[in-house]
């Protein structure tokens, strides 16, 4: 995904005038011949988030759009007040690409992990939030959305999806109809959501737009099963409940969730491992579906 | 007394640490091992068998992804087992530190943080009428950051004579060097400027190192700064300077390499 977005980024820079790229050092390397190139709209600003999200927003004003680059817990949450002042409040546009998603960069520590950065950015309204789960629905999503003047958070991940399926801005794709209940899977959890799902006669939906929310095809989808919804996504527990309860509009519904829990991760290991604390790996998830949709 | 022959030899533990894990911060972690090595094993007053001893100095490693550089020294004074395994599951050594490890003071990891906390702990000091010091040590790529700024600030306006910021300036951040970013200097004038003694040396000779300490203890009007004039990957040819090698483990053929130079060091063949 990161090529992909090194691709689509290159594309942008070149042909667009009116586009800046704003590096905080981290990741910085794959863009040096952007940097030779276009000196004045590449930049590597050095390792200082808030001010470039800052610099980024007043460019914006003058009609560039800018783009940052950087990991998810720099970004999200160490820039949070210069999103939302400077961008949100402002009413500029702009792109935030980040890699590290949940914890990806798992040797590094819980300093370097985001699974909040949906539920924090999600706080902040007109913040565009999208998580593919491959690199061609970066590629989609990026084409979509990041010349709309609104700002965008693009959330990478390095462990992609391995099945592909076309994806929109702003639309939920159905994976699958069934009659028992709905899954909702987002972003790196497409995969094993619909390998938990092969056997289970349920309807899965995949979000890679998480803000705008896609309530219109959830009602749709659900209107005509029973009221059991099951969440999978790698964020923390809750980054999208809120959007599912409003779509529901106060209709009762059971609702089972998977997602990284509340609390500080302390541990190291692998991505698979922190998966398996979690319960995100392929059998705890298979297990937790069928035990909310059949009691098994 | 520490001389190069104990640096080169926790070096290449630091280096096996780093190879046997496929990942870890070594060329960070050199350019300081001179700094931490005197600190550790001349200057601060801590007691390993008392690791919460309420008066001993406190070290605040704000460049936390050099942390690995302490370690076998944590070992090495025992405060951790020499079985605890670097990276792994259910370890508590990381490429940043956490509480969990005897002898550590400081989670951290992200950069730009750790001065601020370093602050609040010489204040506390200064509060309570406890007469411990403050240890900083900053990477010169985190004195981006606003926050780092702010706290020199603060310890600058509050006179925070216990308190000792040793800023490691390798002058290279992750893919490229300062000065050709962003330009960081003058550095001295700056820290002058917000209220802080600074000094410069050269962070890879020790003797410059302990007489840029010598009088931490005594009274002095300001906080200090120790400006390290360090080379990132120091004492490996292929590494110093290399900004590819930033948060990169040695190959078994590089880490082979690597081993040979250090033990030039500490044996001379």
């Amino acid at each position: 995904m990161r090529r992909m977005m090194q691709k689509c980024i290159r594309n942008f820079i070149s042909s667009n005038s009116h586009s800046a790229l704003l590096l905080v050092d981290i990741g910085a390397w794959p863009f040096h011949d952007l940097l030779e190139k276009y000196p004045k709209r590449a930049k590597n600003i050095g390792i200082f988030e808030p001010g470039t999200i800052s610099l980024a927003a007043g460019l914006s004003l003058s009609g560039i759009i800018p783009i940052v680059y950087g990991i998810s817990p720099f970004i999200a949450q160490r820039s949070l007040e210069q999103i939302k002042l400077d961008f949100a409040y402002q009413k500029t546009g702009g792109n935030f690409l980040v890699t590290g998603a949940s914890y990806d960069f798992s040797a590094l520590g819980y300093s370097h992990y985001c699974p909040e950065d949906v539920i924090t950015l999600s706080t902040i309204p007109g913040v565009e939030i999208v998580t593919p789960g491959t690199p061609s629905q970066f590629e989609t999503l990026w084409k979509d959305c990041h010349a709309n003047s609104n700002p965008t958070y693009f959330r990478m991940t390095d462990h992609c999806n391995t099945k592909e399926c076309s994806v929109e801005f702003g639309k939920a794709a159905v994976l699958k109809r069934g009659t028992m209940g709905c899954v909702i899977c987002a972003a790196e959890t497409m995969d094993k959501v619909m390998a938990a799902a092969k056997e289970l006669d349920v309807t899965v939906l995949y979000y890679t737009t998480i803000v705008p929310f896609d309530s219109e095809t959830l009602q749709n989808e659900i209107a005509d099963i029973p009221k059991r919804i099951y969440l999978c996504t790698p964020f923390y527990k809750g980054s999208i409940t809120a959007n599912v309860v409003n779509a529901l509009k106060g209709a009762e519904y059971g609702i089972e969730e998977s997602g990284v829990p509340l609390e500080i991760l302390r541990n190291y290991g692998t991505k698979d491992e922190k998966d398996c604390y979690c319960g995100l790996s392929l059998e705890q998830i298979s297990r937790s579906m069928k035990s909310f949709f059949y009691g098994k | 007394m520490v001389n190069q022959k104990k640096v080169a030899e926790i070096k290449e533990k630091v280096l096996e640490m780093c190879a046997n894990a496929g990942v870890g911060h070594v060329t960070s972690a050199f350019s300081c091992a001179e700094i931490i090595s005197i600190l550790y094993y001349e200057i601060m007053q801590i007691n390993p068998e008392n690791p919460e001893w309420e008066d001993r100095d406190r070290f605040i490693m704000s460049k936390n992804h050099g942390s690995v550089m302490t370690y076998p020294i944590l070992q090495d004074l025992g405060y951790i087992g020499t079985d605890e395994a670097f990276l792994k599951n259910g370890s508590h050594l990381g490429i940043h530190t956490k509480l969990e490890i005897s002898g550590v003071d400081f989670c951290g990891g992200s950069l730009g943080i750790g001065l601020g906390f370093a602050c609040g702990l010489a204040y506390s000091a200064k509060l309570s009428k406890k007469d411990y010091r403050t240890f900083c040590i900053l990477g010169d790529g985190e004195c981006y950051e606003g926050s780092v700024w702010e706290s020199f600030l603060f310890g600058g306006a509050k006179r925070l004579n216990n308190l000792i910021a040793i800023i490691d300036r390798n002058a290279l951040c992750i893919t490229d060097f300062t000065e050709k970013m962003l330009p960081l200097n003058p550095m001295k004038e700056k820290l002058e400027a917000f209220g802080w003694e600074a000094r410069e040396i050269d962070g890879h000779n020790l003797d410059e190192i302990r007489n840029s300490l010598s009088d931490i203890r005594s009274y002095r009007e300001r906080p200090l700064c120790i400006i390290a004039n360090t080379v990132k990957g120091h004492g490996i040819n292929f590494m110093e300077n290399a900004p590819l090698w930033h948060g990169k483990a040695p190959t078994d053929e590089a880490a082979f390499t690597a081993r040979k130079e250090l033990r030039e060091v500490q044996y001379g063949s």
